[in-house]
């Protein structure tokens, strides 16, 4: 990674050192990103008792035109991490840069700007989509609020957008109960497109559908970022998808980066023990990889993180775990024989071809 | 005989816009120690078909037959079902948060549920019967936790509480309806790993309900797959996921992404499920299908043996050579629908070939 981009070089004009990896395809760079809720009680007198530690320095890179694809288990902050990107959650520290300005915790005002390159699509789309609003107004939001469009062209630049996600435009009048689950992603995305943002923050944006629609909203995202030029920041609990979409991979793991890096590297030679467990205990729709597949069943559930492990916070459940890793902190550094974009953060990441310690199935009598 | 053999169930619901016909003739079996996976879209009836055998979908017309264990589970009165319900057949549902109750202590809704089933037992006695379920199915220090609300535990362990609360009286059949859909990969393997080797352990007979295929590859033996209400296939995993005959069948593991495929793009099913009110006429897939022929339009296939093992069933007017993804089969279907389509399949064909994206017209 480069030495860090203090705001002062950020704000004169001049966005990013030069180094020889950073060129101006990097359309959003966090660095360092804190963000901690406070946990209330103590009887009468309310009191900060605790952090709930949501996020924990996390450092990312969104290049332009291109997907970053975010994965970990349910609690490990990747939400979180988006919405103080989006500007939706103030940051506890860090700083998020976007086109080489500084947007951590602007004020209301400043940020709106940039709201228009910044957008979002949420996991639910029944709860997302305000059911008593006709699709046309919902998805006429954005023109609405950054005023412009107005009448005929608003309703014109709506039934456009409808057709470009395949909706049909005629529908303008209906309500988001007269569709269904796959046509409401579509109007979220129709919504999030309306103003020609450069980076949409997909939250699990498939994961409500069934398989047969999720393909075909995916083919849609994939379109139109191909059509306009658009980054994504993509949040998916599932694998496949994710590597399906994407052209960088970060796995978090209660508020912090275990692995980052291009996909194939990540899928292929996962470094770090906890990718290597996700990556073996997602499911494959093929019988014989998953009757040969070795499984690293991880023990226990993700712990608190209002009270995160010492150490390397994977340790308690890391099949590799030594001393060391109670105690120390591991750095997210490039590790022997992996491409320099390829950081893990771990003190004794999987080699090649090692196999690590897994429950292996009793074998059953096989139906043929 | 098989433990449980469903033939021809009918399950249909009056509501004021129509009669929605929710499973349309099913028919299938499952033997003591194997496993049924029932795939198939949201509003496939997949649900709609377990919760009838166990009298939990109340308000439909329900005709077929489903015998378990030599009684009819659809003609038995509700006294008698409810004694066979969590004692002999059990259910695991998709969401553990709201299918315990939140203001009893887990350990009392486990205890709860043996004694209601046997009144010789004591508190004592299923309360230690309960610390002894938990301990089965990996939940740390039982003793303690068997105390604790639900909120107290995370997802993992609230569905491995459930499957505890399902195995406490060792039932012959288990139900899972979509045990690990919200559950993250990392517990999912654990929660299916540990119901198999439950059911390797006491030889209990599991259907699989889930629209994750990849579930279904993992733990299932046989397989049925349903499309609006009737089975489209049923196979062997095996056959299913390597010499898929059902178009249906076969776009829904062309829908997967999957790293190992060369195309960049996904191959989707074009349209969406109809509506189970207003079904589409003849093979309930045709408007969707990229096969579809003339016969489709207005003759409903049944389900008739596409291999010679017997064993693999498909409902698709396709030859049953047109199995698998394999290119001679690819040119039978072809063939196939080159001889058997006229002017009206022909439109439909052009309409699917023209928009594969797009997901037709919205649902009146």
């Amino acid at each position: 990674m480069t030495g860090p981009i203090t705001p002062e070089t950020a704000q004169s004009g001049d966005p990013w050192p030069t180094d020889a990896d950073l060129t101006d395809d990097v359309l959003v760079r966090v660095e360092n990103l804190v963000k901690h809720f406070p946990v209330r009680g103590g009887g009468l007198v309310s009191r900060t008792i605790g952090q709930v530690q949501a996020v924990d320095g996390v450092s990312l890179t969104v290049r332009r035109g291109q997907t970053l694809g975010l994965v970990g288990e349910t609690g490990c902050g990747k939400s979180t991490l988006a919405r103080c990107i989006a500007g939706l959650l103030p940051a506890t520290s860090g700083k998020v840069y976007f086109e080489g300005k500084d947007i951590t915790n602007l004020p209301r005002r400043k940020m709106q700007p940039f709201r228009r390159d910044i957008q979002m699509i949420f996991q639910d789309p029944y709860g997302s989509l305000n059911p008593r609003r006709r699709v046309g107004s919902i998805i006429g939001d954005p023109f609405a609020i950054h005023k412009t469009a107005t009448g005929a062209a608003r309703k014109k630049a709506v039934q456009e957008l409808m057709e470009r996600v395949g909706l049909n435009p005629e529908h303008f009048n209906r309500f988001p109960a007269e569709f269904s689950g796959g046509q409401r992603q579509r109007i979220g995305v129709a919504r999030a497109l309306a103003l020609r943002p450069k980076l949409i923050i997909c939250d699990e944006p498939v994961s409500a559908l069934d398989v047969s629609i999720q393909a075909q909203v995916l083919n849609l995202l994939a379109d139109l970022q191909k059509d306009f030029g658009l980054a994504y920041l993509f949040i998916a609990h599932d694998l496949e998808v994710v590597r399906h979409v994407s052209e960088s991979v970060l796995v978090m793991y209660l508020g912090k980066v275990a692995e980052v890096g291009p996909k194939d590297p990540v899928y292929d030679t996962p470094r770090h023990p906890y990718t290597a467990a996700l990556l073996s205990a997602a499911t494959a729709a093929d019988p014989e990889a998953a009757a040969t597949r070795q499984r690293i069943i991880l023990s226990g559930d993700v712990p608190s993180p209002i009270n995160p492990p010492s150490g390397c916070r994977f340790h308690p459940r890391c099949p590799k775990a030594q001393e060391r890793c109670a105690t120390e902190v591991p750095e997210l550094e490039v590790k022997a024989g992996d491409m320099p974009t390829h950081l893990t953060n771990c003190h004794f990441p999987v080699q090649t071809g090692e196999v690590l310690a897994s429950s292996r199935r009793a074998p059953r009598g096989e139906s043929r | 005989m098989s433990l449980l053999e469903v033939s021809n169930l009918r399950v249909s619901f009056p509501t004021a816009d129509g009669v929605v016909q929710a499973v349309r003739g099913v028919s299938f079996s499952v033997d003591s120690g194997k496993t049924i996976g029932i795939v198939g879209e949201s509003g496939s009836g997949k649900t709609v078909l377990t919760q009838t055998l166990l009298g939990l979908a109340p308000g439909g017309e329900i005709s077929g037959r489903a015998m378990f264990d030599g009684a009819d589970l659809l003609a038995l009165d509700p006294a008698h079902l409810r004694r066979i319900r969590g004692a002999e057949i059990s259910v695991i549902f998709q969401d553990p948060l709201t299918s315990l109750h939140p203001l009893y202590r887990v350990g009392w809704q486990i205890s709860e549920m043996i004694r209601a089933h046997d009144k010789s037992v004591t508190k004592k006695q299923a309360h230690e019967r309960a610390i002894e379920m938990l301990a089965r199915v990996g939940i740390p220090q039982p003793r303690q936790r068997v105390n604790d609300y639900p909120h107290q535990f995370s997802g993992g362990m609230r569905q491995r509480a459930m499957i505890a609360m399902a195995l406490s009286l060792s039932p012959k059949l288990i139900i899972a309806d979509e045990p690990t859909t919200a559950l993250d990969a990392t517990v999912q393997a654990q929660i299916l790993d540990l119901l198999l080797r439950l059911q390797q352990e006491s030889g209990t007979a599991l259907i699989m309900i889930t629209h994750d295929l990849g579930v279904v590859a993992d733990i299932a033996d046989d397989v049925l797959v349903m499309y609006a209400g009737r089975a489209a296939e049923k196979a062997s995993k095996h056959e299913i996921f390597y010499a898929a005959h059902h178009p249906y069948t076969k776009g829904l593991l062309e829908s997967i992404p999957n790293s190992s495929a060369a195309e960049d793009r996904l191959k989707p099913i074009t349209g969406q499920p109809p509506s189970l009110i207003n079904l589409p006429s003849g093979c309930a897939f045709h408007p969707r299908c990229r096969y579809v022929m003339d016969r489709c339009l207005d003759d409903q296939p049944n389900l008739v043996p596409v291999s010679e093992s017997g064993t693999h069933l498909s409902a698709c007017w396709l030859p049953a050579a047109a199995a698998g993804t394999a290119e001679a089969a690819e040119a039978i279907r072809r063939r196939a629908v080159l001889t058997g389509r006229n002017a009206d399949s022909a439109r439909i064909a052009e309409a699917i070939a023209e928009r594969p994206e797009s997901e037709g017209s919205v649902i009146a």
